[in-house]
């Protein structure tokens, strides 16, 4: 265990390593000079060059790649001309635009992913293995049928679709709730979960298709396995063989997904947040990257990144403690 | 009872070693593990839901090709600007129930600018279906190359390779894409662009998936018997292998592109897909959002459209791997049998 947990660690930190360094040789390679952009209109070559210096982009990319990789280890200074501003150890820097934190802009957005997650994941988890379940015991029938249809156009649909159909049925057409926006649980829980009620199924709608579609598969499976046909023969009870014995097994993979696509949407769900508005990691990623704001840019696809590589460890994890015939090692 | 055979790795599920003598004669065509076409053929077409989603995909192509034709036949362009027709009192609204909708604009205009909407939503369909096509080409040529290169080469190079999958398959490809899409300059055409960008960043699982047949099909008689002949190990993989990989590469293709027209919808949602004034069914559903009350049916049509086109694609996809699943028609057997069966278990 131990030594698949250090293994683990390595492998996250040469991807992320290897991702913000794809970053820093993208933006390198863009045309447009971040300075420019800072600077504004009617900017001269020596504030231009002021402010490159500022920024830190007149230095070749490998050296402001290992001034980055400094800043997150051991911290680092900015020098504006006038005065030096000392950023603590995990420093991923300032927005070259608003000059603020990207730790702090980065903190600061997640209440609002992790709110969309939680949510949203409970809804399609309830739908998605409900509805699997119920097509995988009633096989062949009607009800099957249906279910199989249904979770075809739900994985058909694009999340920002359902969003906008959503908004515009019930904040439009129907006026049953105002337009959403974020207001944080700790302000005022309901008015949190009123506000989050759309996105929070439009997310869920999309995700459960894939879930249903898996619980089903999976127990399908499962159900043909041999110890399940020993259980038949001891005479348990179909209910018992279902809930008491297959359905372990079964949700296993279902479990591994869950914990992947949990990182997935945590690092930033950009569709869903421009559909409702939200200003979460995805958002705060489309406009940086508009803006040529590297450090911003950087800051986020680590975080998304470094979500993603967790979730991967976890769901490793999780496979191995709940199927006997997988070793972690 | 388990219902999956231990040659499950085969594409058409035939015996093992059936094959294996006359595989490598020269002059002959390869009868490798490849699925029968008449077969998969007989079994499409007994697919209600595969024909009609066939018929749609026909439809939506046809009507991405014969876009100009269609712009001309209604008279109207994607780009004009017809000032007339909107309200500017409102801020833009179309004039007239519909969008708009006349015998001049049939499907109305756009809100705000006045341009077609039905030649907008026919030109959209060429970029949407192009570039995913182009994208999925891009996948599955790369997946192809890096799945063959993985299986056939050396350990190191699959170590390598495979951990390359495993990265690109965990990368957070939307937010590369935007990443991408942003800082590649502007004189760039950005269909192409899109295709390139869609494709380079999925086409691990196809490549992992090409591995694993590749490694799977390597163990089997006939390909021993063809390397024993002396033949060498490209020509191994053009005429031995790759012929057996069309079957699992062409269903997950087809899966992929579903996949592929809803990453190019969200990337012109996001506002990083193509450029105005090419339009896009993304592109047109990102300004949408400001109409829903005063112009539904701008909503209305790209969303349908939009959804029309995944759906018979998805559907079409799934079709095509249950036709290619040489499981499927043993599946659907047991599964009836077992159905018949309860009512003597009840009585016994």
């Amino acid at each position: 265990m131990i030594r698949f947990l250090l293994r683990r660690t390595v492998s996250t930190v040469l991807v992320l390593l290897a991702m913000s360094a794809v970053i820093y040789v993208v933006f390198f390679a863009a045309p447009h000079d971040p300075a420019v952009l800072v600077c504004g209109k009617g900017c001269d070559g020596a504030r231009l060059a002021v402010v490159r210096h500022k920024l830190g982009t007149d230095l070749p990319v490998w050296e402001q790649y290992w001034q980055f990789l400094h800043g997150l280890v051991a911290g680092r200074s900015f020098d504006s001309g006038t005065d030096l501003t000392r950023c603590a150890a995990p420093c991923l820097g300032y927005s070259f635009q608003t000059d603020q934190p990207v730790l702090q802009m980065v903190t600061q957005r997640i209440p609002v992913d992790l709110s969309l997650t939680v949510g949203a994941m409970v809804i399609w988890l309830v739908l998605g293995v409900g509805t699997g379940l119920l097509s995988a015991l009633r096989r062949g029938r009607l009800a099957e049928r249906a279910l199989t249809a249904l979770t075809l156009a739900g994985m058909s649909t694009p999340v920002f679709l359902i969003g906008l159909m959503l908004v515009m049925l019930f904040c439009a057409y129907l006026q049953w709730m105002p337009f959403p926006s974020f207001v944080p649980f700790t302000d005022d829980p309901g008015q949190w979960a009123a506000n989050l009620v759309l996105p929070w199924l439009s997310l869920a709608l999309i995700m459960s298709a894939a879930y249903a579609r898996m619980t089903r598969s999976s127990l399908l499976e499962t159900l043909a396995e041999d110890h399940i046909r020993t259980n038949r023969a001891y005479g348990l009870s179909e209910r018992r063989i279902v809930f008491g014995h297959a359905l372990r097994g079964a949700l296993v993979p279902v479990v591994t997904m869950l914990a992947i696509d949990v990182g997935q949407i945590l690092g930033g769900a950009m569709l869903t947040e421009s559909v409702f508005g939200f200003d979460g990691l995805g958002r705060l990623l489309v406009n940086s990257v508009n803006q040529i704001d590297l450090p911003v840019v950087v800051g986020v696809t680590l975080f998304a990144g470094f979500f993603i590589v967790i979730a991967n460890a976890v769901a490793d994890v999780l496979y191995a403690l709940a199927d006997p015939r997988v070793s972690v090692a | 009872m388990s219902e999956t055979p231990t040659v499950a790795q085969r594409p058409d599920g035939s015996e093992p070693g059936s094959e294996g003598p006359d595989a490598p004669v020269p002059g002959r065509e390869p009868s490798g593990p490849r699925p029968d076409r008449n077969q998969v053929w007989r079994r499409l077409r007994a697919d209600r839901a595969a024909v009609a989603a066939l018929v749609v995909v026909v439809l939506l192509v046809l009507m991405a090709v014969a876009a100009p034709l269609i712009c001309a036949l209604e008279g109207q362009n994607a780009t004009t600007f017809h000032n007339n027709l909107i309200d500017s009192a409102t801020g833009g609204v179309p004039i007239g129930p519909f969008g708009g909708a006349s015998g001049d604009h049939w499907l109305g205009v756009e809100p705000g600018t006045g341009r077609d909407v039905l030649a907008r939503l026919v030109d959209g369909a060429q970029v949407s279906l192009s570039v995913s096509l182009g994208a999925t080409v891009v996948q599955i040529a790369l997946g192809v190359l890096v799945g063959l290169a993985a299986g056939l080469g050396t350990r190191t190079v699959d170590t390598v390779l495979s951990r390359a999958m495993d990265l690109v398959i965990a990368f957070p490809s939307l937010v590369f894409a935007v990443a991408l899409m942003a800082v590649v300059p502007g004189g760039f055409p950005r269909p192409l662009l899109l295709m390139l960008v869609i494709g380079i960043l999925g086409w691990g699982q196809t490549a992992r998936i090409v591995r694993g047949q590749v490694l799977s099909l390597r163990g089997l008689d006939y390909v021993a018997a063809a390397r024993l002949t002396g033949a060498r190990r490209h020509r191994v993989a053009r005429r031995e292998i790759l012929p057996a990989l069309a079957g699992p590469v062409i269903t997950y293709g087809v899966l992929q592109l579903p996949a592929n027209v809803t990453q190019e919808a969200g990337l012109s949602f996001l506002g990083v897909g193509v450029r105005p004034p090419t339009p896009s069914w993304g592109q047109m559903l990102a300004s949408a959002t400001d109409w829903f009350q005063a112009d539904p049916s701008y909503v209305l049509l790209p969303a349908a459209l939009l959804f029309v086109t995944v759906l018979a694609f998805t559907v079409l996809g799934e079709s095509v791997r249950t036709a290619l699943d040489p499981r499927a028609k043993s599946r659907l057997r047991a599964g009836i049998e077992r159905r018949r069966k309860r009512p003597e278990e009840a009585q016994a």
